[in-house]
């Protein structure tokens, strides 16, 4: 069955500001056909956004939308889910935005374990910026700030946001926006901080410049670089150098333990005081 | 009026107490000397009535999720001192920008840097003023007693939501660490006022957030009500969306300033004690009027002709009072703890038409009221 899209997007807004090739349409366009597979109310669904141009994103979206400061998307999301535990909140963020300026909103989201569903535009650089370079810019690649080459060590996203408590970690790529949508809809279901980093593209600020090339060619550099985390478990660890798994890398369900429900419990506790 | 006694309440628990009789449903913050009793009383106190307290990862956290929270159609309020007040900089912006009201609280303490935690000062006056980039309008309120601090946390509340506005507290150490005897109001003797929403019956689909209202304060929907709107720290239009011409950033500058600038009558409070004759004003505000005003006492006794104003509200600045009051003084002694912030703001008023002097410490001691006589002696 055809989906709707444009149910959920300011049509009037479009077209979006990115640049050709871009592979931030893309995330949208997966977030959307997610956000119809569930049965989420658009009307209860908060969009928040931090500063790049991964944070134009909640401006094409019909729904309350927040852009705010660079990096600080979650700590206003916080806000904005604990005030009212009903909404669905998603908080769209860059690497810049979510793992350099943010990173420490990052950690202590996914420490509070707050049901959030968090969207990371991974393309490795600055984009809005003109192209300097990020934590997620790998060891070696050229940037407008590392002319002779990155001496900075890359994150692993999925592996800190794991460790730090969120309870739902997984990793798409642009090339595969089925797996993508999937991705999301699990996200956004699961009671508990969610992270999805998503693989992306800058063709502009960053394929061309690291000689990977185009949007094609870095859509081909996806999938030469990745595989299933089913997969991905069963390699021997010096095959492991340079792959990303996809898919869902961690989950635990365990609603209780979500912070906003944690609260409520403090709340109830004076509520049955006064019975 | 039911008779009350009066209880021992310490400045920073004032906020708490004034916090939560003005309807407080949010705090969000990080603790810092000598502010982490206000986060400690509403951690205790807002889950008793079903609101929500968090402690943040830092101060720009704390900010960030305040106006999140007031984004939610929470009451929201946060309460930090110097380095932390630096820090919400940034997202205060923001909640400006984006017309979000909130209360910030600032016990002052000796800066710059880590500078002296323990001690008073005065010296975030003008952080308070220009502090995050931009022009923009502020409100910022500033008690000296124990009592001040609860009536004017229930003001800072009510101007937050009538005007959209965040809105900050600016307590110093004196203030916040004191303990005094104080009667507190019932609750049904506290005006408190809401931010104005839009009607139940409103045209959701053409909604237009930021709408020239009469008032120029448009009204705000809480998320998740279905007027699935826009908002942004760009400069935006009327629907809430970015746009970037000339016209339409100088529009929204001057309705956000004419928001504030057109009710002065209202936002500026002061006391004051001026006889007809009275050619010496002593002007001050916080902790330093507690001498300001027992040295003017003092120098009465004596046979002076001198009086008091005590601003409670520091921005916008008292402009127009100060003027007159110039017109007809000599001199005007204006008592700081700080090098002289506002006095900058006291001679521009006076226009050169009274002598205007400043009584200075910077080094975390008080000034004491012999000081203030002392100067006010010095006039023949
Ligand atoms: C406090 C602050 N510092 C720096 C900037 C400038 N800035 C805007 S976007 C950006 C980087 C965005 O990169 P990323 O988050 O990776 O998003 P992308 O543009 O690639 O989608 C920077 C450094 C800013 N707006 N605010
Ligand atoms: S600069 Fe890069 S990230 Fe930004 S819109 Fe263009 S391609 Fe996308």
């Amino acid at each position: 069955m055809a989906v709707d899209i444009y149910k959920y997007l300011r049509e009037d807004k479009l077209p979006h500001i990115w640049c050709p090739g871009c592979g931030h349409g893309t995330i949208l366009n997966s977030l959307v056909r997610a956000i119809d597979q569930t049965d989420i109310d658009p009307d209860k669904t908060v969009v928040v956004s931090g500063i790049g141009c991964s944070g134009r994103a909640p401006g094409y979206l019909k729904f309350d939308t927040l852009h705010t400061t660079h990096g600080r998307a979650i700590a206003f999301a916080t806000g904005i889910k604990l005030a009212n535990p009903e909404l669905n909140v998603i908080v769209l963020t860059g690497d810049g935005d979510g793992s350099a300026i943010g990173g420490n909103h990052l950690i202590h989201g996914c420490r509070r374990n707050i049901d959030l569903t968090v969207i990371l535009f991974n393309n490795q650089i600055y984009g809005m910026t003109g192209g300097q370079y990020s934590p997620m810019t790998p060891t070696g690649a050229v940037a407008t700030t590392s002319p002779y080459g990155n001496i900075d060590q890359d994150f692993d996203l999925v592996d800190l946001t794991r460790s730090a408590g969120a309870t739902f970690v997984a990793r798409g790529a642009t090339y595969n926006p089925r797996q993508m949508t999937k991705l999301y809809k699990e996200g956004l279901e699961h009671k508990g901080f969610s992270f999805i980093e998503t693989l992306d593209q800058c063709p502009v600020n960053y394929g061309r410049k690291n000689n990977i090339g185009g949007p094609t060619e870095m859509l081909d550099w996806q999938k030469e670089h990745t595989v299933p985390a089913s997969k991905w478990e069963k390699m021997p660890e010096e095959e492991k150098e340079g792959i990303f798994p996809l898919g869902v890398i961690h989950r635990k369900d365990d609603p209780e333990s979500e912070y906003t429900a944690r609260y409520q419990q403090i709340i109830d506790s004076f509520a049955k005081e006064d019975e | 009026m039911s008779k009350k006694e009066a209880v021992l309440l310490q400045g920073d628990l004032a906020v708490v107490e004034g916090g939560m009789a003005a309807g407080a449903e949010f705090f969000a913050g990080y603790p810092i000397t000598p502010a982490s009793e206000i986060a400690e009383g509403f951690a205790r106190e807002l889950p008793k009535v079903g609101g929500k307290f968090i402690q943040m990862e830092d101060e720009l956290a704390g900010m960030a999720c305040a106006i999140g929270g007031s984004l939610s159609g929470k009451k929201s309020i946060t309460a930090t001192s110097g380095p932390g007040f630096s820090l919400k900089q940034e997202n205060l912006g923001l909640g400006i920008m984006i017309e979000a009201p909130v209360v910030v609280v600032d016990v002052q303490r000796v800066g710059p840097s880590t500078g002296l935690p323990t001690s008073p000062s005065q010296g975030d006056v003008m952080q308070a003023k220009w502090g995050t980039h931009g022009d923009h309008p502020i409100i910022a309120l500033s008690p000296s007693s124990v009592k001040e601090a609860f009536d004017l946390t229930v003001k800072a509340f009510n101007f937050a939501e009538k005007y959209r506005q965040p809105v900050i507290l600016l307590l110093d150490e004196i203030v916040g660490h004191m303990r005094e005897k104080v009667i507190l109001p019932d609750a049904d003797e506290i005006e408190v006022w809401d931010r104005k929403r839009p009607p139940a019956d409103a045209d959701k689909e053409n909604f237009n957030p930021y709408e020239w209202t009469d008032d120029l304060v448009p009204p705000m929907p809480d998320y998740g009500t279905g007027f699935r709107y826009h908002t942004t720290g760009l400069f935006h239009d009327k629907t809430g969306f970015p746009r970037g011409t000339t016209e339409d950033a100088k529009k929204l500058m001057d309705r956000m300033t004419a928001k504030i600038e057109n009710n002065l009558d209202e936002i500026i409070l002061y006391d004051e004690d001026i006889r007809e004759d009275d050619n010496i004003v002593v002007l001050s505000y916080g902790s330093t009027a507690r001498s300001a005003v027992s040295a003017v006492n003092e120098a009465r006794e004596n046979g002076l002709n001198a009086g008091w104003i005590k601003l409670k509200t520091i921005w916008p600045f008292a402009e127009e009072k100060v003027s007159k009051l110039a017109e007809k003084a000599n001199k005007i002694i204006v008592p700081e703890l700080n090098q002289g912030q506002l006095i900058r703001e006291v001679e521009r008023a006076a226009k050169g038409q009274a002598e205007v002097v400043g009584i200075n410490r910077y080094d975390g001691t008080l000034i004491k009221p012999e000081h203030v006589l002392a100067e006010i002696e010095g006039v023949k």
